[in-house]
C-alpha cells in the first residue's frame, strides 16, 4: 500500500460532507473521480488525515438547463460530457475538449468538479470555464455561494475555495447556437496534458464579429483570458482579420515555464500559433453556410 | 494502534467476493493480495501505465486509482473474468496471440482489458481510434505495431455472423 493511512468517509448528502468538513477541515481531503488525487496520495505528496469520498452524494450529480446557463452537478464525469447530447447541444465545446482529457479509463472516472478544484493550469476544463465564463457553485458554514471563475483559480493547483467549502456545481452560460467553437493544443502523446493549449469561442453576424473569448492554457500559472483583445475584435469584419498577428498578440505579454518538456520559448511560439488557429476555426464555423 | 480495516463486499468475474481491507489499500492490490487474482499487473501504481486496467461495472478504469472501499457493491471483471470457464481464449486475447501482441506480456493484461472496452464502445475502429484507444497503456516491447494489428484483427473475430450477409 502505497498512501499513508488515512480514515475514510463516504457522504451521503452535501451537509454530512460539509460537517465533516467542518470538523476536519485542512487534515481532510475531498475525493471525486480520485484521478489526480489518489496519484498525489501513491506518491505522498498529499497526506490528509481524512479522505471524504463524494461519490456517493447523488445532490451533486446530474446536468440541466437553468437560466441560460449549463448548470453540471460536480461529479459529472468526462465520459459523460464526451456522450450527453443535451451536453454538446448546449455547450458544444465540453463535448469537444472532452476526448482530449487523458485516456478513456480517466475519463471513466474523472469529474468536472474534480479537475476545476485540482486547478492544473494545462488540464482542459479549467480552460473552457475560464473561456465561457463559467460561475462555480460552493456551499460551506457561511451558506452557498457563488464563485466567478475569474475569481476562482489562484495560482498552479491552487483556488480561492476554503478548506471547509465544497464545490457543488458549474454553471456555464450558453452562446447563440450559431457561434463557433475551438479547440487547439500540442501534445506530446494523446491524452497527456497538453504543453500547451488554446480554446476559443466566436459569434459572426453578417460578417462582422459580435462576441469573442480566447483563452490559452499551460501558459501560465492559471488559465490565460485575453479581454483586450477580444473588446477590439468587437465589429471587425471576420474574414479580414490578421490572425497570425492576432496569435502573436495573445502571448506577447506572457512568460511560460521552461520545463524538460518544452522551453519557454517553445511555449510561446506553440501558444502564438494555437491562439491563431482556435480563432480561425472558430470564426470558420461561426459562418459555416454564410458566403 | 492497528489500523482500522473495512469489510468490502463486491462481485469478481461472476463470484461474490468479500475482503477486509485499510481504506487506503486499492482496488489492484486488493484483487492481488486479498482475492488472489493476479492476473491483474502493477507497474507504475499512479494511473500513467495502464497494466492494472479493469472493468468496474463495465466501464475500464485504472483500479490503481480506485480504493477496493469505493468498491463495494460494484461488479468487477478482471482479465481472468475474460476467457471462458472453459478456458477458451477471448476475440481479444485471440487476437492478441495471433499478432505477436505482446513480448515480455507485463502489460498484457491491461491492454487486453482496455482493448475489451473499447471494442465495446467502438465495434470497427479506424486506425486513428485504435491509436487512441490504446493511448492510455503503456508497452515497452512491442513498439506498438503488433498491438494495432492485434486490435484489427480482435475486431474482425468479434464480427457478428450476419456481416456474411452483407453484399460488397
Amino acid at each position: 500500500m502505497k498512501p499513508a493511512p488515512f480514515e475514510y468517509f463516504a457522504p451521503q448528502t452535501v451537509d454530512e460532507c460539509l460537517s465533516l468538513l467542518a470538523e476536519y477541515g485542512e487534515d481532510a481531503k475531498v475525493l471525486a473521480g480520485g484521478q489526480s488525487l489518489v496519484p498525489m496520495l501513491a506518491l505522498r505528496l498529499a497526506n490528509p488525515e481524512q479522505l471524504l469520498d463524494i461519490n456517493g452524494i447523488g445532490e451533486l450529480s446530474g446536468v440541466r438547463r437553468e437560466n441560460g446557463s449549463l448548470v453540471l452537478g460536480a461529479t459529472t464525469r468526462h465520459v459523460t460530457l464526451e456522450r450527453d447530447p443535451e451536453i454538446a447541444s448546449a455547450v458544444p465545446l465540453l463535448a469537444r475538449v472532452a476526448p482530449h482529457i487523458g485516456h478513456f479509463q480517466i475519463r471513466n472516472r474523472g469529474t468536472i468538479g474534480g479537475s476545476l478544484a485540482h486547478a492544473d493550469p494545462a488540464a482542459e476544463l479549467p480552460g473552457v470555464a475560464r473561456l465561457l465564463d463559467a460561475e462555480l457553485d460552493v456551499d460551506g458554514p457561511r451558506g452557498h455561494r457563488r464563485i466567478p471563475v475569474a475569481d476562482f483559480f489562484e495560482t498552479v493547483f491552487t483556488t480561492t475555495l476554503e478548506a471547509d467549502e465544497l464545490l457543488t456545481g458549474i454553471r456555464i452560460p450558453l452562446w447563440d447556437p450559431r457561434a463557433g467553437f475551438a479547440v487547439e493544443q500540442v501534445t506530446r502523446r494523446h491524452g497527456d496534458f497538453a504543453l500547451v493549449g488554446a480554446m476559443a469561442a466566436v459569434e459572426v453576424s453578417d460578417g462582422r464579429v459580435t462576441r469573442a473569448a480566447l483563452c490559452l492554457t499551460g501558459v501560465d500559472a492559471v488559465p490565460v483570458r485575453r479581454e483586450e483583445m477580444e473588446q477590439s475584435l468587437i465589429g471587425a469584419t471576420a474574414a479580414d482579420l490578421d490572425l497570425p498577428g492576432l496569435g502573436a498578440q495573445a502571448v506577447a505579454d506572457l512568460s511560460p515555464s521552461n520545463d524538460v518538456h518544452a522551453s519557454s520559448a517553445y511555449r510561446k511560439q506553440v501558444g502564438a500559433h494555437l491562439a491563431s488557429r482556435a480563432l480561425a476555426h472558430a470564426i470558420h464555423e461561426a459562418t459555416r453556410g454564410v458566403k | 494502534m492497528s489500523p482500522t480495516k473495512i469489510d468490502v463486499e463486491l462481485v469478481v468475474n461472476g463470484q461474490p467476493r468479500r475482503a477486509t481491507v485499510e481504506a487506503r489499500k486499492t482496488l489492484a492490490d486488493t484483487l492481488r493480495e486479498d482475492l488472489g487474482l493476479t492476473g491483474t499487473h502493477l507497474a507504475c501504481e499512479h494511473g500513467v501505465c495502464g497494466a492494472c486496467t479493469v472493468l468496474v461495472d463495465g466501464a475500464a478504469v485504472r483500479s490503481c486509482l480506485m480504493f477496493a472501499v469505493q468498491a463495494a457493491q460494484s461488479t468487477v471483471t478482471t482479465v481472468e473474468g475474460l476467457s471462458s470457464s472453459a478456458g477458451d481464449l477471448s476475440p481479444v486475447q485471440r487476437a492478441f496471440r495471433e499478432c505477436h501482441g505482446l513480448q515480455c506480456g507485463f502489460c498484457t493484461p491491461g491492454f487486453i482489458v482496455s482493448v475489451t472496452a473499447f471494442l465495446e464502445e467502438n465495434p470497427d475502429p479506424t486506425d486513428e481510434e485504435i491509436r487512441a484507444g490504446i493511448s492510455g497503456n503503456l508497452c515497452r516491447c512491442t513498439g506498438y505495431q503488433g498491438i494495432v494489428r492485434a486490435v484489427k484483427r480482435a475486431a474482425e473475430l468479434r464480427a457478428p455472423e450476419d456481416s456474411e450477409g452483407v453484399t460488397a
